[in-house]
């Protein structure tokens, strides 16, 4: 039975490999003249050029132009109609009486967004691995069902931004299914997504409830790599479970925390979708991030003209804070291989 | 000698450490159950509500249950009114229909005795309900809506993008795990360089190529300015390194042609690889949000999840269609997922990327 189920499934991949097959035989009549022209040696250039053409117009290419759209004015998107060059949207975006007080800065929007996201980055990634740590800890316990425990956790990360954001707003209403919950067990109805004063709470538990499944499970990667001879040589001293904690888990799970802090970092500071669908960054702009503001000067179509190029200009903001945290990161995870190495 | 066979019992009968049971064991499994009510609950709470009529889900305090109230059509009113169970004065009980509630009471009327009406306290009046399923909810926006479209639209970016993006990166990955090619590590810092700037911080520029392509308001907008990842190049690269050369000489020494070495023998064998990328790349292109929003403006290009998204927008009061429609987007990927959990987890595990 098993061996005839095998051989339909082969049936049916080689079916299914038949049009593929086609066309990587196609692609070959130009290749093989190609090959015989250059020579062997110049070949990987040729496997390498499709790649590097999408990388060159969709990120290079951008990237270069991001400058000039920061540092040039004007609503046309055409280079040749912009006015060149000019510093006017970073004096427009830098121009504040008080850098603490975002109601004295001409651009009040980007501030309240810087504010916002460091707000929220904070909270976000600080709660999301403590969760995760304690999370990862519990299922790397031998406890029943771990399986099924793990994708229940880790389940949310596959959900669309659009679908958590709907769930939640929809759980999250005034009439909703949590506020039923609060009210059975005496407490007041909160309106979680209009009270300015609990939307930043509620969006930084959303997305911690949408993105702490894959932490967990890097986390767990780390626990696992965990020699298990120091556990048992703690266990023969007796050493109590807080202190094994403490003493060895941790202190060799930090390397690892380090490289899981700046992803999330990185991550967090680019936040926007779940936010969008959720609140739109309102009420007011207590929810709204840099990204927020990327996205509403530089595309969103209703009210006052696009501006290009202050998008661009708070892009470049963003980048530099991104870069930072890249090159953090590489530096971590490059000395955690070579600790490793060590080992 | 009692004192030593006490001493050997106690000794024999010790639990060993293991076998205890700790403080922090009892609070993993408290912490578990609380978590499979957060984490799964509202997902469940969705698939059955989205199983109710309107009127089910704005009903405040919830059923759990898609339990409707019965609604009767009575001669005289123009919409189906909703029944009760009313307890009268002498004790009995009677069925009546609701035709408004004033403040702590109801105005009723007996469906079999249309012409009178009686006022009733509304703590004397319980609901009539029945277990029904709105299959509606998943019919008619497929229907009236253009949900089918936006189905349609999303599939054929996540199939396509896949498809791209499965070719061009294990092409590049061939080049850079096989060959020694001058220029090579220039190559590798390249690809590596775009890891560092994601789309967040070029948004502008990138909507500016796709303008100058004509792509706005195109698929094509949406599929190619991500079809190559370098993520994707990486994890495929790292794969090949490990595929043992001599297979790659020996194909050579057949006459093979580096294209042919490429599909016959080195894509056959990074299935592994190339199987774990797909998923990744289906995940990404069925969930993407930003970018589509940004390059898609019109309903006959939406994908499902700016479709959604507008879709709320439109009709914030019929939440019934809404999370009918949000469990449509979000079952292929909990299909794949119930399929494929280990697979996925031990990806991201291993490659840590999502």
């Amino acid at each position: 039975m098993e061996n005839i189920r095998n051989q339909t499934k082969i049936f049916f991949l080689r079916i299914l490999n038949i049009p593929f097959a086609f066309l990587m035989q196609a692609i070959d009549l130009i290749m093989w003249p190609i090959q015989k022209i250059i020579g062997v040696r110049n070949m990987p250039y040729i496997f390498l050029l499709p790649n590097l053409i999408f990388f060159g117009l969709f990120v290079i290419i951008p990237l270069g132009a991001n400058f000039f759209f920061s540092l040039s004015s004007g609503d046309e998107l055409l280079f040749a109609e912009r006015e060149l060059p000019t510093t006017k949207q970073y004096d427009q975006l830098f121009d504040c009486e008080s850098y603490l007080n975002p109601n004295t800065c001409t651009e009040d929007f980007f501030w309240r967004g810087v504010y916002n996201t460091i707000f929220f980055v904070v909270f976000q990634v600080g709660l999301m691995i403590f969760f995760s740590v304690l999370t990862a800890v519990i299922l790397n316990k031998k406890i029943i069902g771990r399986g099924f425990f793990r994708s229940v956790f880790f389940f949310p990360v596959l959900l669309s931004p659009v679908v958590v954001g709907l769930i939640w707003q929809w759980i999250l209403l005034k009439n909703g299914a949590f506020n039923a919950i609060i009210e059975s067990y005496g407490g007041d109805k909160v309106s979680f997504l209009t009270d300015p004063s609990w939307a930043m709470a509620s969006v930084i538990f959303v997305s911690i409830w949408a993105h702490m499944g894959f932490y967990t499970l890097i986390v767990l990667a780390g626990l696992q790599a965990i020699p298990p001879n120091l556990y048992e040589a703690a266990e023969m001293d007796g050493t109590s479970r807080e202190r094994i904690f403490f003493r060895i888990t941790l202190p060799l799970l930090m390397p690892n925390l380090l490289v899981v802090f700046i992803l999330a970092s990185i991550k967090g500071v680019q936040t926007f979708d779940e936010i969008y669908v959720l609140t739109g960054g309102g009420p007011g702009t207590s929810t709204s991030l840099i990204v927020q503001y990327i996205f509403t000067t530089g595309f969103a179509s209703s009210g006052s003209v696009q501006n290009f190029g202050l998008a661009a200009a708070a892009s470049m903001v963003l980048g530099v804070v991104l870069l930072f945290l890249t090159l953090m990161q590489l530096y971590f995870s490059r000395n955690k291989e070579s600790k490793h190495q060590e080992i | 000698m009692s004192e030593t066979t006490s001493r050997i019992i106690k000794i024999a009968t010790k639990k060993r450490y293991k076998n205890k049971y700790h403080w922090t064991d009892y609070f993993s499994y408290f912490y578990l159950f609380l978590g499979v009510l957060l984490m799964f609950g509202p997902v469940v709470w969705l698939g059955l509500s989205s199983l109710k009529t309107l009127a089910g889900i704005q009903e405040y305090p919830p059923t759990i249950l898609p339990l409707s109230q019965i609604q009767v059509d009575v001669e005289g009113y123009d919409k189906p009114l909703p029944i009760f169970n009313v307890t009268q004065e002498d004790g009995s009980v009677k069925q009546l229909a609701q035709i408004k509630r004033i403040g702590i009471n109801a105005k009723m009327v007996d469906p079999l005795n249309p012409g009178e009406t009686v006022k009733v306290p509304i703590d004397k009046r319980e609901k009539i309900r029945e277990f029904k399923i709105q299959w509606q909810n998943y019919v008619d926006p497929l229907r009236k809506y253009d949900f089918l479209l936006y189905f349609k639209n999303s599939t054929f970016i996540t199939v396509v993008a896949t498809i791209i993006t499965l070719i061009i990166n294990s092409m590049a990955a061939y080049a850079l795990s096989i060959y020694e090619f001058r220029g090579k590590n220039f190559a590798l810092v390249f690809v590596i360089g775009t890891l560092l700037i994601p789309l967040t911080i070029i948004l502008v520029p990138v909507f500016y190529v796709v303008a100058n392509f004509g792509m706005i308001n195109s698929l094509w907008g949406v599929i190619l300015p991500g079809a190559a990842t370098p993520t994707g190049v990486f994890l495929l690269r790292q794969y090949m390194l490990t595929l043992p050369r001599e297979l790659i000489e020996a194909a050579r020494m057949d006459h093979a042609s580096e294209w042919a070495i490429y599909w016959r023998v080195v894509l056959p064998l990074s299935i592994p690889a190339i199987a774990v990328l797909a998923i990744f790349s289906i995940m990404w292109r069925w969930n993407d949000f930003l970018w589509p929003l940004i390059v898609l403006s019109k309903s006959e290009v939406y994908t499902l999840q700016i479709g959604l998204n507008a879709f709320h927008g439109e009709l914030t009061s019929q939440w019934n269609y809404v999370l009918s429609m949000t469990m449509v987007t979000l079952l292929p990927i909990a299909i794949i997922f119930a399929y494929l959990q280990k697979f996925i987890t031990t990806g991201i595990a291993s490659t840590g990327m999502k």
